[in-house]
């Protein structure tokens, strides 16, 4: 896709060119800024806006923040179009027009959810400068304390033993449903798929209903930590796997291939080859569907009920998690609750961000990608190798033509230099 | 892709549908017989991950509908088409709430996808080079900002600001019934600012802020794999930026936007908790979008879960699986379209 650049290097003259022969082979330009479409770009803005303040102020019953600025966003546009149409044809002008209204698109969405980020971080500023936020839970507190009493350390425990217990669960399981969808494929394995798919957007109350009427109604078991880690479990198990089989199928079928020609067993294949290869894309898998797990709220408001007390055992008694803090604190009509509860949103929020930074340093390499000490590590194991292949064939046999008395010696130090991961030890001869 | 398939061939079940696979049909070795038992185990062990994988997502749908048994023979088909939620006087129906839901995620879809179009158009060919990296990555970080960080947001600043647009939108366009407000007069300023509060509309809003980023991050994968071929064909044919969007880009992509649109549309109709915390429920069917009051499947059952009997629970249980059925038929389009379009994984080959 790297192909397009901004100017296509392909030789391409402008196409209104008359003299075209004459001329050296020029990049024909697209996109990017040129002089003029900045001049009549700054042209249009200042007469939009002016247009629009004439508008409001003198000629038309018009009123409102909102109107007045999608007005003048419109008469931007008419003008724009109309200072573009001056100099180029219609095929340009559209483009030109669409270019803004994409670079438009796209200035709204995020600006809209750094809106939303930065209003929960900045509602949280109340509350998060208290060191007993964090240390304290808010069974002592009652909803007109002051923010110097209580805390969410009760709601960060709950998150974080529901988060472990549904990794526990859903790590094992994903990652080997992954495996199986791409190893042993068939009618079976694709039907997995299907439903797997499906799934992904399950509603989460959904998985909350299906919990609660398996463990709590049919098994008659209380609603605790553990329900609430097997109902996000539910809801995170197809996003793990879909994620994981994406990058389980991104694995270079010539590792796979090597190892399959050096005689490995599939099993082998699977855990020495696929799965060191796509390491860092299943890391990524599953940081990603924990940061979905660890803020949902409906499942664990349907399995894990309330609580203000600090509990650590998931196996009995309720337990609450930092959405689900978030979601009692503003229910609540007390300006401090709300704090509270922007507070843990915050807490929340910059939880999620932590773990989606470190999906993004661990999966940023692709599949076979190696930090340097990951290299070294491979490198090492792969002398360990070469010296235990040696060893093995050491007297006389000819699977390998080289001399078995000079082999063991100076194998290992050849093969000590090369770092490349894909290559197996067996490949050297 | 290609390559997966060759090793897969291996496997007992040699079909015919691997593709690629004529170049390693004269293989000599006969695999088959070169696997031993950790092999076969190890299979076994797969095999047997998928059934329980399969037993769990199976059980959802089946221990739902064992517990909405009860509820679901008690109404029969008025299920379907009673709007009030009484279930312990035996008289209750998910019309009301269901038609919230549609509701709420039409508008949520109708105001999200084309910023998520554009924007994933944005990121694909028109933001400057060393931008995109960081975008995308943006995108994908908004698609895991958790739902109540969105419901907060709703209940605390959209609600206040948005009253201005929905009385705009109800005084000029009051004339279509979706945009009515009962009690309100077009131009007349004294009217209560509460009527437009906790609307489908404002939950809308803020669950379209929440699949945007959803949205756009399949639209974009879609559309960054067009392939590059046709798009300099385009502009060696002359073609501007647009003009190559659309010409190519768009149409590759259309699988990816439908499919991209249903996937948020899933996500929108199983919202829960932002929806929870901006509507005021109300248990009729309520089309007109600016108003205060609406419903819907997931926060009817956020709401009384607690107080719930035995067949009020039912009721609830039988309330989502009506959720689980629709979102899975919508789930299931979504990925049969793009599955079949030229878009998506299936064209790298």
């Amino acid at each position: 896709m790297t192909v397009v650049e901004e100017t296509t290097t392909a030789p391409v003259e402008a196409p209104a060119a008359p003299e075209a022969a004459e001329l050296p082979d020029r990049p024909r330009r697209i996109g990017g800024p040129t002089r003029s479409g900045v001049l009549s770009l700054t042209g249009a803005a200042v007469s939009g806006f002016c247009l629009t303040v004439l508008l409001f102020g003198e000629l038309a019953p018009f009123s409102g923040v909102l109107g007045f600025t999608v007005t003048a966003y419109l008469a931007f546009l008419a003008v724009y179009a109309v200072l573009t149409g001056l100099e180029e044809n219609g095929q340009a002008v559209r483009d030109r027009v669409m270019t803004v209204v994409l670079w438009t698109a796209a200035t709204l969405l995020f600006s809209g959810l750094a809106l939303v980020v930065g209003f929960t971080a900045w509602r949280g500023r109340e509350a998060l400068p208290h060191g007993n936020f964090f240390t304290q839970d808010m069974q002592a507190s009652g909803p007109l304390d002051p923010l110097t009493h209580g805390g969410i350390l009760h709601a960060m425990l709950g998150s974080l033993i529901m988060i472990t217990i549904a990794l526990a669960i859903t790590v094992p399981l994903g990652l080997t449903c992954a495996v199986y969808l791409n190893q042993i494929p068939g009618r079976f394995s694709r039907f997995v798929r299907t439903i797997v798919e499906a799934m992904t957007a399950l509603p989460s109350i959904v998985a909350g209903l299906m919990v609660y009427a398996t463990w709590i109604l049919i098994l008659g078991m209380q609603k605790s930590g553990l329900a609430a880690a097997f109902a996000i479990s539910v809801m995170m198990l197809p996003i793990v796997i879909r994620a994981a089989d994406v990058v389980l199928r991104l694995v270079p079928g010539n590792l796979t291939e090597a190892a399959e020609a050096l005689g490995a067993p599939r099993w082998r294949t699977v855990w020495h080859v696929v799965l060191p290869t796509a390491r860092s894309g299943l890391a990524t898998a599953v940081i990603l569907g924990t940061a979905r797990g660890i803020g949902e709220t409906s499942p664990v408001l349907l399995t894990a009920g309330f609580t203000a007390a600090l509990n650590a055992d998931p196996t009995s008694g309720p337990m609450i998690s930092l959405p689900l803090a978030v979601f009692n604190f503003v229910k609540s009509p007390q300006p401090t609750m709300i704090a509270r509860g922007f507070g843990a949103a915050a807490v929340l929020m910059a939880l999620v961000l932590v773990l989606f930074a470190i999906a993004r340093v661990i999966g940023g390499r692709g599949p076979g990608h190696q930090t340097r000490r990951q290299a070294r590590r491979t490198a090492r194991a792969s002398r360990r190798d070469t010296a235990r292949f040696a060893e093995l064939h050491a007297p006389g046999l000819t699977l390998f033509e080289a001399d078995p008395q000079v082999a063991p010696f100076d194998r290992p130090t050849g093969s000590a230099t090369d770092e490349d991961p894909g290559q197996k030890p067996g490949e050297t001869h | 892709m290609a390559a997966t398939h060759h090793e897969s061939d291996r496997t007992d079940s040699d079909r015919p549908e691997s593709d690629g696979s004529e170049s390693d049909r004269p293989a000599p070795r006969r695999p088959r017989a070169a696997r031993g038992l950790g092999d076969r185990i190890f299979r076994l062990q797969l095999t047997a991950t998928g059934v329980v994988v399969l037993a769990i997502m199976a059980a959802v749908g089946l221990f739902l509908l064992l517990r909405a048994a009860q509820a679901l023979r008690a109404t029969g088909f008025s299920f379907l088409t009673t709007a009030e939620w009484q279930p312990d006087v035996h008289h209750f129906g998910i019309a009301a709430v269901l038609s919230g839901t549609v509701l709420i995620a039409a508008v949520a879809v109708a105001l999200s996808v084309p910023l998520a179009v554009g924007t994933a158009l944005f990121i694909s060919d028109v933001a400057p080079r060393p931008l995109r990296r960081t975008l995308v990555t943006m995108v994908d970080l908004m698609a895991a900002v958790p739902s109540v960080v969105y419901g907060l947001w709703g209940l605390f600043f959209l609600q206040q600001h948005v009253i201005g647009l929905s009385r705009w939108l109800s005084d000029w366009f009051g004339w279509i019934p979706l945009f009515t407000v009962d009690g309100t007069q077009p131009g007349e300023p004294l009217a209560s600012e509460s009527v437009y509060t906790a609307s489908t509309f404002v939950a809308g809003i803020v669950v379209a802020l929440m699949v945007a980023p959803i949205q756009c991050s399949v639209m974009r994968e879609v559309f960054t794999q067009a392939p590059a071929g046709e798009r300099e064909g385009a502009y060696a044919l002359g073609a501007t930026r647009w003009g190559m969007i659309r010409s190519v880009v768009l149409p590759y992509g259309k699988g990816g936007i439908i499919g991209g649109t249903m996937l948020g549309l899933g996500r929108a109709l199983g919202e829960t908790i932002a929806v929870y915390l901006i509507i005021s429920p109300v248990f009729v069917i309520q089309p007109h979008i600016l108003q205060t009051g609406s419903n819907s499947v997931s926060s009817l059952i956020a709401l009384h879960y607690g107080d719930a009997s035995t067949f009020g629970m039912s009721a609830l249980m039988a309330a989502g699986l009506a959720l689980f059925l629709l979102t899975l038929a919508v789930n299931f389009t979504a990925s049969s379209i793009v599955a079949r379009s030229r878009s998506g994984a299936q064209s790298e080959a």
